[in-house]
């Protein structure tokens, strides 16, 4: 079977690239738990936590996972059932809830 | 014998995926048989218990679905696809072998339930499931259901599931990375597209209802409350998480049959299927929008009005694209030179049945309408003449399309002629019937009804159609069997198709072609206004081509799944592990295996 | 396509599971609130802790990516090293969900004790199974590499583990957001 790895094909990330990633991720991390904590930003705490959440996951899909320089195809085959399942997950909230609302406490 | 054990070809894996099926398909219509058997009259008719029949029609269903209906149409894209986009087999055949042998056994273990009654101290032989197949909760839940039978029913699910969704990756991977030269996406048979677009239906919602099977059997095995209200849990969650699986089911079992006769409807009329391009997208939209309408199973739980008129509008959508289909086929069938085989009369059987089934479909997705049909017989006919009436009549089509080349021998006419007219008789005489029972108010899943509901004389009328079917049934049954003693004297292209899998003799030989054709058109092997037909494949490969063995460990890795289930059901913690130590030597086994395609 | 079979069957998988774990994270949120009794998120959820286990997951994708580049150069030192690091890695995280469920046992929240118990646990519990799969799948590529059975001609089989370990990394940082952060 052909082997379409390191260097066959487009730009390829360098360790280096992989060490930046993992720094940036450490830092988003700590950045959420900071907002977790931090009572100023409680109003806005979920849509930013959701975002910065994306961003982890966008950057270890497209770079650790590769897709950023692989066949395109592949992203549609995660994509499509990832965008399936986003929707999945907001029908039922807006189904049961009536509104997209991530309650607190109890 | 050891043979076909092992094999890994996926021409053989489609036949025993035929027989297989078929065997179960004959268990479901003898279930059916024994409801309408008892549903002749009013007031206790044969004296069929409740409990008898609650089993009967969840078995009925459940092993349509799952062990007839779906395993049919994988016994085509097991034998077929491979040869339609000129591969040699599957991407993965072992992991085809797995999801067969995975299939028999789930098919066994759910059926092992009609006998199983001494072994958990019941009063009867039987414990089979009968919450029907789709599983209510709370229906389905410990309190209500204390007997053994739902575990059947959710283990059994799950051993299913895994055998589907395995041969959907399959499946999708072969299509899209295996095929001839020249095969552009374009060019595929639409057999093929729709077995991808179904492949994909497969993958994403199976792992939905295995989630609702293992909150389940949380709650049956483990004491939690995700669909108990005691609990805090909600029966209704079950109901969605069931429809977001169970609608696109309805799409897995439609669209391969759909598939079929797109590409029958051709070969008999002479003619390219009218408007290829937008049968294929319209495929595709319907595979999109099936995802969109779950919830119109479930307008009379009180969803409210915003979410009933969502759903009623998805609903009423996806009979555009389906509709399109319709015009579509009519328009092959217009103007060409009709050859009325079997085949042909079927699938044309297929549109008529289909346009009722439709039609009561479309009454169905208006929730003020279903909010009267809903839960009566009406739906019952609804269902049943489209997955009868479709998806059944085209596999039929399929069967006597492809049989020659699978088996070498003809299906005969003549009594194919007589399976189709008494199968179109005893259908309609069973289902039509059923759209008036059930506005007149008879409720499904009941085992007798009472005279003064008026409906005594269409149960009549349905009971005596089931027969039909029956008879019609096992004349096709002796139709098939006759063919072992018919002499194997089928030619490569019996029928005049246009696509590859006719290119080489009937059966083709193990390695499927003697030399890997490139494609130029969408009609091979027909002469069209731009293309010659394909130059004739050597009769000889050129040089030796390497056959894969067989190998035991997919179904020895199989075979530990339904020990698990058995394990769980025993709540025997060491059988289970037992069960999990034959999965994971075989992954490993199968893993380092030594085997090349 | 042209591409490889194996690849292409995993990443559609990996779409697959998609569905798997969104299924189970919406039944989470469904459920959210509406426990009948305690002990609730905000009472037992360790933010500190989790941070830390999600910190270890994310140095266990970075270890893996490391692991991959070396296979595919051809450095089997390092190859074998980072899978071991990986796999180990793995196996603190693990360690981590044992002792984070125990405790919340410990504190009252069972199985079967409320919704907020049962969702929570079938989830993570779900993922810690997929994490598991995962170490034992990274230990055997492990012990091949040993054996100097694994080498850059096996890249492919080594990158596949790769998307399987960062895919469940990536449930992780949603479960992370979703569950522990999101109250």
């Amino acid at each position: 079977m052909s082997e379409h790895g390191a260097g066959a094909g487009a730009a390829h990330a360098t360790t280096g690239t992989y060490l930046r990633i993992a720094a940036i991720l450490v830092m988003i991390t700590l950045i959420e738990v900071g907002v977790f904590y931090v009572p100023t930003f409680q109003s806005v705490l979920v849509p930013l936590l959701l975002v910065l959440s994306a961003v982890k996951f966008t950057l270890v899909v497209m770079f650790y996972m590769h897709l950023k320089f692989d066949n395109r195809f592949f992203a549609f085959l995660f994509g499509g059932p990832l965008l399936l399942a986003l929707v999945v997950v907001v029908s039922l909230l807006l189904i049961f809830y009536g509104a997209v609302r991530l309650r607190t406490g109890m | 014998m050891k043979s076909w054990l092992i094999t890994t070809d996926h021409k053989r894996i489609g036949l025993l995926y035929f027989w297989t099926a078929f065997g179960f398909f004959l268990i479901g219509g003898l279930e059916a048989l024994i409801i309408r058997a008892q549903l002749i009259r009013p007031d206790g008719g044969l004296g069929v218990s409740a409990e008898t029949f609650n089993q009967l029609f969840t078995m009925h269903g459940t092993t349509m679905v799952f062990l007839a209906l779906m395993p049919l149409s994988a016994a085509f894209f097991n034998y077929i696809i491979p040869l339609q986009i000129g591969a040699r087999d599957v991407a993965f055949p072992r992991l085809n072998a797995f999801s067969y042998w995975v299939f028999l056994l789930g098919g066994l273990f759910l059926n092992a339930s009609f006998i199983a009654g001494p072994l958990f101290g019941a009063d009867r032989l039987s414990v089979a499931p009968d919450a029907g197949w789709f599983g209510y909760a709370n229906l389905t839940s410990r309190q209500f259901s204390p007997g053994p039978n739902v575990d059947f029913w959710l283990l059994g699910l799950q051993i299913l599931g895994i055998a589907s969704l395995a041969a959907g990756f399959n499946f999708i991977v072969t299509i899209l990375n295996m095929r001839a030269p020249g095969m552009r996406m374009l060019r595929l048979p639409v057999f093929t597209w729709m077995t991808l677009v179904t492949q994909f239906l497969v993958i994403t919602a199976f792992p939905v209802i295995t989630v609702a099977l293992v909150l389940l059997m949380f709650d049956r095995f483990f004491g939690t409350h995700f669909f108990l209200p005691a609990g805090g849990g909600d029966p209704i969650l079950w109901q969605h998480l069931f429809w977001m699986f169970g609608h696109p089911e309805v799409y897995i079992l439609i669209l391969p049959a759909m598939g079929i006769i797109s590409e029958v409807l051709p070969t008999f009329s002479r003619k390219p299927l009218f408007g290829y391009t937008v049968v294929v997208y319209s495929g595709v939209v319907i595979a999109f929008l099936g995802w969109s309408v779950w919830s119109h199973h479930m307008f009379s739980t009180g969803l409210g009005p915003i979410a009933d008129s969502v759903f009623a509008g998805t609903t009423m959508l996806i009979a555009i694209p389906t509709g399109v289909k319709i015009f579509n086929w009519i328009g092959t069938l217009w103007g060409g030179q009709i050859r009325f085989t079997t085949s042909l009369l079927f699938a044309v059987g297929f549109i008529a049945m289909f346009i009722i089934g439709g039609l009561s479909g479309v009454t169905h997705a208006s929730a003020p309408s279903d909010l009267q049909q809903t839960d009566t017989y009406y739906v019952v006919a609804h269902i049943h003449y489209v997955l009868f009436g479709g998806t059944i009549l085209g596999l039929f089509a399929g069967m006597y399309y492809w049989w020659p080349k699978m088996t070498g021998r003809f299906l005969s006419e003549g009594l194919g002629k007589v399976h189709f007219w008494l199968t179109m008789i005893g259908m309609n005489l069973a289902f039509f019937p059923m759209h008036f029972s059930g506005l007149l108010g008879m409720p499904r899943r009941i085992y007798t009804y009472p005279a003064e509901l008026g409906v005594a004389r269409f149960n009549q009328l349905s009971t005596i159609g089931a027969f039909l079917i029956g008879i019609a049934t096992l004349i096709f049954f002796w139709n098939l069997l006759r063919t072992r003693w018919r002499p194997a004297n089928a030619p490569a292209n019996p029928w005049g198709g246009a696509t590859l899998e006719w290119a080489m003799s009937s059966p083709p030989p193990v390695y499927n072609f003697t030399v890997i054709p490139t494609v130029a058109s969408r009609l091979p092997l027909w002469q069209t206004e731009r293309h010659a037909p394909m130059v004739a494949l050597p009769a000889e490969p050129p040089a030796p081509i390497h056959v894969p063995g067989g190998s035991w460990w997919p179904m020895i890795t199989a075979l530990g799944l339904p020990i698990i289930a058995i394990g769980a059901l025993a709540h025997l913690i060491p059988i289970v592990l037992a069960g999990a130590a034959v999965v994971i030597v075989g992954i490993y086994r199968w893993a380092f295996e030594p085997f090349e395609m | 396509m042209g591409v490889d079979s194996r690849k292409m069957a995993f990443w559609a998988f990996i779409g697959s599971e998609c569905l798997l774990f969104g299924s189970l994270i919406a039944t989470y949120l469904v459920y959210k609130g509406r426990s009948l009794v305690g002990p609730y998120p905000h009472e037992i959820l360790n933010i500190p802790f989790t941070s830390f286990s999600t910190f270890d997951l994310l140095m266990s994708s970075l270890a893996m990516v490391l692991a991959l580049a070396a296979v595919q150069r051809g450095d089997m030192k390092q190859g074998k090293l980072w899978l071991l690091v990986t796999a180990l890695l793995g196996l603190v995280f693990l360690g981590g969900q044992f002792w984070e469920f125990s405790h919340f046992v410990h504190e009252g929240l069972g199985l079967t004790t409320n919704l907020f118990g049962s969702t929570f646990y079938v989830l993570t519990g779900t993922h810690g199974a997929h994490v598991t799969v995962g170490v034992i799948w990274l230990l055997t590529l492990w012990i091949q590499a040993l054996r100097g059975k694994l080498g850059p001609k096996q890249a492919l089989t080594v990158e596949i583990t790769g998307l399987y370990w960062h895919f469940v990394d990536v449930v992780w940082i949603v479960i992370f957001t979703v569950v522990y952060l999101i109250q």
